[in-house]
């Protein structure tokens, strides 16, 4: 019968907080730019523009049809590499940045899909009817279309967030210190990996679990 | 006032339009009619420029909605437009719907544009209703906002896209009221229905069309009188048998 030794846990806690900041952290940093860069992309993708349109459809296919890990290596050995060129060593932690990157830019990808369909589901007669009102159609779209398309969307956004929060623990191949990595290190190192798993398991569970809850409450808030 | 000179559309290989051409003075009322498909609201709609055509030419107020330099959306500011289905802005108070394009557009102050919007939500009846959002309303009633928002922009000419056509029976007259009240104020209108009823009260003209073409374009007496072509005169028995 296998022993479980909890006892590596109490004194690990605070680094776990610790890394539990940093996953928190690349979340906050991928969800906002991503959304903002993913409204820009699923509206070139909108655009009657065929080469803008196009170019953004490469964009999303393109970051769509490869795993994040890979994303996450590339912009490891890349962002360091140019930004050293372009402006010398920088102050931030070149782990970190290359992940605040990698992050926004794949979820961005995936949110300009969330938002396109949102987009395409407010009805053209609202449309007409900002353009008949006098409204430029960059008016109609900020002030009509994407008011009533974000509201119809918050629960996907949410939940592409929750998937996002679990899939930041990926970073742990470029070695940067997030709540999956201290949890996996502490493990090796005091050979408690099994507890530190299911202990980091459970974290994860529960964050998640209570933010799925959040979603579909707003859900129901939003039926009615 | 408007201008409609040998306007054609065709949808891929469908010819939508066959050079229609009217004129519609200041102050004119004008009841578009026909069958379903004929057209009625496409060319309502290229009056604004929400719809394209490919030949002719349309003038608003002596400007061509085809020329390079026209400003389409200063155009349309100038053009109130009802749809069929209201069209108001959920996600925006009854009072923001009236304002929203008075300060984005004409830029208004706040305070302007509200309190001309409770003067017209006055006008039609539901100033109580002004905090409330429009999905709290019912057809009737957001119809009416809805001539309320074109209003607010000060048009110098309405057009209405089947104003009463998803509405239900009971709701229709109100609505109507409110039109007949702006037809008689000596607004200048366009209005795609078949309520022949409005048109015998208020209207000047009538034009009918069928598949694409003007078919009869003639002031409302001799057209309720003497229908000039068999297809006019086909349609109205048809109507008319239910809606006198």
């Amino acid at each position: 019968m296998y022993e479980f030794d909890w006892s590596s846990i109490p004194g690990a806690l605070p680094f776990l907080w610790q890394g539990m900041q940093r996953t928190l952290e690349i979340t906050a940093v991928a969800i906002v730019v991503g959304i903002v860069l993913g409204t820009l992309i699923a509206l070139l993708r909108l655009s009657r523009n065929w080469a803008l349109s196009n170019l953004a459809a490469i964009y999303v296919n393109g970051f769509r049809s490869v795993p994040l890990v890979m994303v996450l290596l590339w912009f490891y050995l890349l962002v360091p590499q140019l930004i050293s060129n372009l402006v010398g060593r920088p102050a931030i932690d070149i782990r970190l940045l290359s992940a605040f990157v990698a992050f926004a830019l794949f979820e961005a990808s995936y949110y300009a899909e969330i938002i396109r369909a949102g987009i395409q589901s407010v009805s053209r007669g609202q449309v007409s009817a900002g353009l008949a009102l006098g409204m430029t159609s960059g008016q109609t779209m900020r002030l009509v279309v994407l008011p009533q398309a974000f509201r119809r969307m918050v629960p996907l956004l949410l939940t592409q967030a929750i998937i996002l929060f679990q899939d930041t623990s990926l970073v742990y191949v470029i070695g940067l210190a997030e709540f999956f990595g201290v949890a996996y290190n502490t493990g090796n190192r005091d050979g408690t990996l099994v507890e530190m798993l299911l202990f980091a398991g459970a974290v994860y569970l529960m964050i998640s679990f209570c933010a799925s809850m959040l979603v579909r409450a707003l859900q129901a808030k939003l039926a009615s | 006032m408007i201008s409609i000179r040998k306007v054609s559309k065709w949808y891929g290989e469908f010819h939508v339009l066959k050079q229609c051409s009217s004129e519609i003075a200041g102050g004119e009322v004008v009841v578009v009619c026909g069958p379903s498909g004929s057209g009625k609201s496409t060319l309502i709609k290229c009056v604004n420029g929400l719809e394209v055509f490919q030949e002719g030419e349309i003038l608003v107020n002596g400007v061509s909605l085809c020329a390079r330099n026209t400003n389409l959306s200063k155009l349309r500011s100038q053009v109130g437009m009802v749809f069929q289905h209201f069209e108001l802005f959920p996600h925006l108070k009854v009072i923001q719907n009236l304002t929203i394009a008075q300060c984005k557009v004409l830029g208004r102050r706040n305070e302007e544009a509200t309190e001309k919007a409770l003067k017209l939500l006055k006008m039609v009846d539901l100033s109580a209703h002004a905090q409330k959002f429009p999905s709290q309303l019912s057809g009737g009633q957001q119809q009416r906002v809805a001539i309320a928002r074109a209003l607010a922009m000060d048009p110098v000419a309405m057009l209405f896209d089947e104003p009463t056509s998803a509405l239900d029976p009971e709701m229709i007259k109100e609505v109507l009221d409110v039109m007949v009240i702006l037809a008689k104020e000596g607004m200048t209108m366009m209005v795609v229905t078949h309520e022949m009823g409005f048109a015998r009260e208020v209207a000047n003209r009538i034009i009918f069309m069928d598949h694409g073409e003007i078919v009869e374009d003639r002031p409302k007496t001799d057209f309720f009188r003497s229908p000039g072509t068999d297809r006019a005169q086909q349609f109205l028995s048809k109507i008319l048998s239910h809606n006198v």
